[in-house]
């Protein structure tokens, strides 16, 4: 290491190249490094739908964000410190988001006529002084690795392939970050092919003592561990915690996991990773459309299983009328919806906030779903475990609402200690001789027995048609329609009698009270963090629970001047909190397939605090 | 009620309490009386048996059985029977359903569900034509047919769903009328007793909406001619005078008059397991010159998927070890904050 080192709090790194270069792979390996030398950390990996677009063109830039930092931290950040790009078309994609002084560092063999074309360059960025707001690195990796591994003989496509390494062993340098861990995983990845262990390994040294011995580097950065709660620590997606939190309700709960499944992306992760575990007794079933994953899943339920499915908004859509047949039959279920940027196909791979409406009213007549929203990478675990719970407490389905920015976007997570997880309680209804009622109540939850087909004496039909409050006979008596109308309105209302009260980051009473849900926590949390150090009256709420929302939010809204609601949508949950509420909240509305930027909520935040009263 | 426990089950004990709907003098009545005469003979406890349905006036069937039931929504009852079986495969799982509900708007649940082999019995109640929405055409309409909905007759040729069922690889495919009760007991019996996806395929008369559509398969004075009972092992004979019988030239039937020129010798023998035999009955279709076969088409031996899922999970077990939740939780790259 240089003798000439600096110390930073927090620094934002990009990875950016073609879908082909191993971003997201270089990505991983930056952010397991980071997360064991113990710093807080966030992750935003952005990748195109399209598998592998032509190389070197805009289309196929595939990327990888991660902010570090000797604090706490709530997001992958918004303005990129240094930007790794490996050709021109990464550049031109990534530069906007570059903080003027920022470092580039770009694979300057990659910057031929050809390529630059490719990305629309008249004349090469690197030489034309239009970067020169940036401190720029222009390294020739195709050739330092092609050096490298020369006596090796391998391949041309193999020596271009190790290229990440060696911007990676580069960045490693940069911020003081050890080899070992990434040496020991390549020796792993690569068991059976020891000439690729040699190869990447030495790309990766290149890398290293390029950064030491070349002196375009005027110094290097360490970033100090951040004062984290105790405990183990893993690093986590949020697709990832999803499937562990469904496994852990499974396991709780001791019914067995059915999982009715059908691919979509974003949400495709959660079936592979649930079918890796058999071991564990899951029921994963790849249905032949969304309708036959949520149809199965149903049967399951009816069944006796803990019953899960998981889709994206254009599959939600598909699932809805079965999401009806959930609601008259009060079966408990889990959908999860991993949200995207649409209408209809819209950006796949994109995130947004966009289905809220569509998880509380898409479909047809009265249909009441309790909704719950992860609001992190690692909260989705304790999100899918509570959503199990009360659907199983209630008897009812429940959505679950992450996006595709929790989804793939990853964080330090505390481990949980499996035993201080609220308990999930089932019981299946048992014959007491008398005439089975399918429909009668539970006196405090709604919740109607779960009688499951083999015990002896219950046997009952449930379906689609209105049924008998308690018989459950089919009925069409009109009274008898407006009551179950009602029972299951305020069986769901109930739920509210679960919700714990609303967390206030801030004085209880202010200027600015600056509401969210879901996965705009990071970025609101970091904006009003920053907003109070400049002594702003500024809160933070933010709601998990969208459908009952908590029952003291009511109360919490008319304790501040202004109300500002941020989310990834054109003001969904703003209307539902004027509608609710009477208050004359104001929206922050951003629709552009990303996360939210905290420091355009600060903007926004305080151009409504400096506005007249 | 539930029954005392070894006691054999009858008729009624799968009688519900629920007033039946149907239209007088429909054919839902004979399946529905069928069913509940050949439950009791399967050895089954009441409690083991779910019947699943669609949407359309044979989806209302289960309401009517005295068992586990689920009155789903419109094609879907194949995938809600799936996730039943695997979840609890040690239950009878049936599906009921019409060929408006299966072959329609259910299209794609029916080809997999078959495919996939679930142990499950499906009995498609087959009367050509929509009856819940007052007389529609449906996907087993014959073309040109006039309904409310065509009113210059119907543009598309219809199903054939034995075809439909043994191009989706079904392992059991079968035909019987409403109006062949014994005979309609004895397929649900080969239904049930077949292990895998079975299909049953039931011509039934919608009285007000398409009456008589199998008119020459129920009248006293054509069944004959036009009726061929299968019989495995056995040549295929039908006729008034039993003096008629299929033929094969090369690999095209026909039909021959047992008379001088032919003798049953002659005759194709039916061999349930042979899928060609099984293709060549399958286009004996009711608008065809050839008599419609009723009894097994087809039936081969395979695995279900249920138990191949099963067996994954014991392998799984036995090479992995039961599932550690800590473990997994874990994961690889942990570390420490003091």
């Amino acid at each position: 290491m240089s003798d000439n080192t600096k110390s930073v709090k927090n620094v934002v790194i990009r990875f950016a190249g073609d879908s082909g270069d191993g971003m997201q792979l270089m990505g991983d390996r930056f952010t397991a490094t980071t997360a064991m030398v113990g710093n807080d950390l966030g992750t935003f990996p952005d990748y195109p739908a399209e598998i592998r677009a032509p190389a070197g063109s805009l289309a196929g830039v595939s990327a990888f964000q991660i902010q570090f930092s000797s604090q706490d931290i709530f997001t992958p950040g918004d303005r990129v410190d240094v930007l790794v790009v490996m050709n021109p078309a990464a550049l031109k994609m990534h530069i906007q988001d570059l903080r003027p002084g920022g470092t580039l560092i770009a694979n300057k063999s990659n910057f031929q006529k050809k390529n630059l074309k490719l990305a629309g360059y008249e004349t090469d960025p690197l030489t034309d002084d239009s970067l020169n707001d940036f401190m720029v690195l222009d390294v020739e990796i195709t050739e330092l690795v092609t050096k490298a591994l020369e006596d090796m003989k391998l391949p041309l496509k193999t020596v271009e392939r190790t290229k990440n390494m060696f911007a990676l062993g580069l960045t490693f340098w940069m911020y003081g970050r050890p080899m070992e861990p990434t040496i020991k995983w390549l020796n792993m990845k690569f068991k059976k092919r020891p000439e690729l262990v040699e190869a990447n390994v030495r790309a990766l040294k290149a890398g290293n003592h390029f950064g030491d011995i070349s002196e375009v580097f005027s110094s290097s950065y360490t970033v100090a561990p951040a004062p984290l709660a105790k405990g183990t620590y893993r690093n986590i997606t949020g697709n990832y915690a999803l499937g562990l939190g469904l496994l852990t309700a499974s396991e709780k709960s001791g019914l067995p996991l059915f999982f009715g499944g059908y691919p979509i992306t974003p949400a495709s992760e959660i079936l592979n990773q649930l079918s890796l575990y058999r071991n564990f007794g899951i029921r994963t079933f790849q249905a032949e459309d969304e309708i036959a994953s949520i149809g199965a899943s149903i049967g399951a339920a009816f069944a006796g299983s803990l019953a899960v499915t998981a889709s994206s908004g254009p599959g939600i859509a598909l699932k809805s009328e079965a999401m009806g047949l959930a609601v008259i039959t009060e079966l408990p279920l889990v959908i999860i919806n991993i949200q995207r940027a649409g209408p209809s196909t819209g950006l796949p791979t994109k995130t947004e906030q966009a289905d809220l409406f569509q998880a509380l009213f898409g479909r047809n007549s009265e249909s009441p779903i309790p909704v719950i929203s992860a609001i992190s990478p690692s909260d989705c675990y304790y999100t899918a475990y509570e959503a199990c719970r009360l659907a199983l407490k209630y008897m009812t389905p429940i959505i679950v609402l992450s996006d595709a920015y929790l989804a793939s976007g990853s964080e330090p997570w505390l481990l949980p200690n499996l035993s201080d997880l609220e308990k999930i309680e089932v019981k299946f209804t048992e014959s007491n001789g008398e005439t089975f009622k399918p429909y009668l109540r539970d006196e405090m939850t709604l919740a109607r027995p779960w009688a499951i087909p083999g015990t002896p004496g219950l046997e009952h039909r449930i379906g689609g048609l209105e049924k008998e409050d308690g018989s459950g006979n089919v009925s069409y008596d009109p009274e008898n329609h407006q009551k179950m109308i009602e029972l299951r309105e305020a069986k769901v209302a109930g739920i509210t009698r679960e919700i714990d009260p609303t967390e206030l980051y801030g004085e209880p009473i202010g200027d600015l009270l600056i509401l969210g849900w879901g996965s705009t926590y990071g970025s609101i949390r970091t904006a009003v963090k920053r907003l109070q150090d400049e002594g702003k009256s500024v809160s933070h709420a933010h709601v998990r629970w969208v459908n009952p929302l908590p029952a003291d939010l009511g109360e919490i809204v008319l304790k501040y001047q202004k109300i500002l609601v941020p989310e990834l949508n054109r003001g969904q949950f703003l209307k539902l909190i004027r509608a609710e509420y009477l208050v004359d909240a104001k929206g922050m509305n951003v629709v552009r397939g990303k996360p939210i930027r905290s420091y355009r909520i600060e903007e926004v935040a305080n151009e409504m605090l400096e506005s007249g009263r | 009620m539930s029954q005392e426990r070894g006691q054999k089950l009858a008729r009624q004990d799968f009688i519900s309490n629920q007033d039946v709907r149907w239209c007088p003098g429909c054919g839902d009545y004979s399946i529905l009386a069928q069913t509940q005469k050949s439950l009791p003979d399967l050895g089954i406890p009441r409690e083991n048996f779910v019947f699943i349905s669609g949407i359309g006036c044979s989806s209302r069937f289960p309401y009517y059985m005295n068992t586990y039931g689920f009155h789903t929504i419109h094609g879907r009852a194949p995938t809600l029977a799936s996730g039943v079986k695997l979840a609890r495969p040690d239950l009878s799982v049936w599906v009921v359903t019409g060929d408006g509900d299966s072959l329609s708007i259910g299209g794609n649940h029916f080809i997999h569900v078959l495919r996939r082999n679930i142990d499950l019995n499906i009995v498609l109640f087959n009367n050509r034509i929509y009856g819940l929405t007052k007389g529609q055409y449906s996907p087993t309409s014959e073309l040109g047919k006039v309904t409310k909905s065509t009113p210059f007759g119907s543009l598309d040729t219809p199903f054939n769903p034995p075809a439909v069922a043994l191009g989706a690889q079904a392992t059991f495919v079968a035909r019987s009328i409403d109006r062949y009760p014994s005979h309609l007991q004895k397929m649900l019996g080969r239904a049930h007793g077949h292990k895998g996806a079975s299909f049953l395929e039931v011509y039934q008369n919608c009285l007000i909406f398409n009456d008589g559509a199998f008119r020459l398969l129920t009248e006293k004075e054509t069944k004959g001619d036009h009726v061929l009972e299968l019989e495995n092992g056995k040549p295929m004979i039908f006729g008034k005078e039993k003096n008629k019988g299929i033929r094969l030239d090369g690999f095209k039937p026909e039909v021959v008059t047992l008379d001088g020129d032919y003798s049953t010798d002659d005759l194709l023998i039916h061999n349930e397991t042979d899928k060609n035999i099984a293709d060549v009955l399958t286009n004996f279709t009711y608008d065809s010159e050839f008599p419609t076969p009723i009894g097994v088409l087809f039936v081969a031996k395979m695995s279900t998927y249920e138990d191949r899922l099963d067996e994954q999970i014991k392998t799984a077990k036995e090479q992995l070890g039961e599932g550690n939740l800590e473990a997994l939780i874990r994961g690889a790259d942990t570390w420490e904050v003091e």
